[in-house]
């Protein structure tokens, strides 16, 4: 398959990268490891007629921590993010959700920005993303601003990202003592996208209950989604199993009427899965806390 | 439009005038007429056009040829050493690990990227560390077995 012809620029700087893309604006796309967007481009469901390739920015590939939080450039891959061991420390659902991304050739070349400004319905990072309240850095040639993951995700494949702005960098915020963080996914076993992936992150008290919760699904809606019933029946609540199964058994609660059904699962299936992973997560979540 | 690119292919360095929206998989065979990276289904599922872009697997047909300007290709054809096999492919040839041959060449390079971060992977590390490329004859028990024996040989066992 051939996609449209386009024109190719790999600036070696941010500044000049920002200064493409505010040239063409809506004709320029950014690529970064590129395997959500060629695949869109070979069906010509994308065409843009400008390529602005990040690849060779070596600034945008960091990965640091800090007490304050973790930093994760937009072009760290997949692979470094799940065997960093800054990121196993500070978010091990990211390195778990990274990990399980796809597969082996996809995991060396995608990218946690690309994965993020793509936004498909069913990738691993959203989730993990919204559930770590994560923020990203958005950077055009004038200026940045910071996106919190809350106000990130605005409808399929589209997020807050303005045409001009190249995400340069996502942070996460320290989740402090007692805190743990878990994704589980049932995967299509094909393209081992998330039938149904849940991210959890729990936070405990001296005395063992729930002092914050935040836990996010996807794979099941049109984007990745907080649940937050769930994640309001766990506060405050020692997480016992029944206190996590009764609830796992409202995370797809946001998302009704907007359930997918396909080919891969009946809408009916994806909540069920929804719940379970849910149950998975909060679980493994509750534990790496200490509980 | 045309771009021109240059390319270490398996240590030759290439330089070529391409369209931009030549897929890299296209430039290896057609280009270059390295015919032993092969395409399947076009679509980052089957891994059948593996190959190492600067020491990491790759799907070549989910790539433009533009964006490997500068870096270093490692086919099928650069495995094998001065006339000797390369381990994973002597294990191929010993423990049959082929059937049809549509997906060996992509299987190989993902088995040569599995050993060379992980020396000594477990039948579950194996397997997932072939997950991104298929075969259609099912063959996998003998390729699982390919990469054990590679493994082995690697680490100078018999």
């Amino acid at each position: 398959m051939v996609s449209n012809n386009f024109e190719y620029f790999a600036p070696e700087t941010f500044d000049e990268a920002a200064r493409l893309l505010a040239k063409y604006r809506d004709d320029g796309k950014i690529v970064a490891g590129g395997y959500s967007l060629i695949p869109l481009m070979k069906l010509r469901l994308a065409s843009p007629s400008v390529l602005i390739d990040i690849g060779g920015i070596d600034e945008l590939r960091s990965i640091t921590s800090n007490g304050g939080g973790l930093s994760v450039g937009s072009m760290a891959t997949y692979y470094e993010i799940s065997r960093s061991a800054a990121v196993q420390s500070a978010a091990p659902a990211l390195a778990e959700a990274a990990g399980q991304v796809a597969d082996v050739q996809v995991r060396n070349r995608g990218t946690i920005g690309g994965s993020l400004a793509h936004s498909d319905p069913a990738g691993d990072l959203p989730a993990v993303f919204l559930a770590l309240g994560g923020t990203i850095v958005a950077k055009t040639r004038r200026g940045s601003r910071e996106i919190a993951a809350d106000r990130f995700f605005v409808d399929l494949l589209t997020t807050a990202l303005r045409p001009t702005e190249i995400i340069t960098e996502i942070r996460f915020p320290s989740a402090g003592a007692r805190s743990g963080s878990a994704y589980a996914k049932f995967a299509n076993k094909a393209s081992h996208y998330a039938v149904a992936g849940v991210a959890a992150l729990v936070t405990l008290g001296a005395d063992g209950t729930v002092t914050d919760a935040r836990v996010a699904v996807t794979g099941v809606g049109s984007k990745a989604t907080r649940a937050k019933r769930t994640e309001r029946i766990l506060k405050g609540k020692e997480p016992t199993a029944s206190v996590i199964r009764r609830a796992s058994d409202r995370a797809a609660v946001e998302l009704a009427g907007d359930v997918t059904d396909d080919i891969h699962a009946s809408a009916e299936y994806r909540e069920h899965l929804a719940k379970v992973m849910a149950e998975n997560a909060i679980t493994s979540a509750v534990e790496r806390a200490g509980g | 439009m045309s771009y021109e690119i240059t390319v270490s292919v398996n240590g030759t360095e290439y330089t070529d005038s391409v369209e931009p929206r030549l897929l890299l998989a296209d430039y290896l065979r057609d280009t270059l007429g390295l015919t032993g990276t092969h395409i399947g289904c076009d679509t980052t599922s089957c891994g059948a056009c593996t190959i190492l872009l600067d020491g990491s697997s790759v799907k070549s047909c989910t790539l433009f040829a533009v964006q490997a300007n500068g870096h270093s290709v490692t086919t099928v054809e650069g495995l094998a050493k001065d006339g000797e096999l390369h381990p994973v492919q002597a294990a191929f040839h010993e423990e049959h690990g082929l059937q049809c041959g549509f997906c060996t060449p992509g299987m190989m390079i993902s088995i040569a990227q599995l050993l060379d971060r992980n020396p000594n992977p477990t039948e579950a590390e194996i397997r997932e560390g072939i997950l991104g490329n298929l075969c259609r004859c099912t063959g996998y028990h003998n390729i699982v077995k390919a990469a054990q024996t590679a493994a082995q040989t690697a680490a100078g066992g018999s």
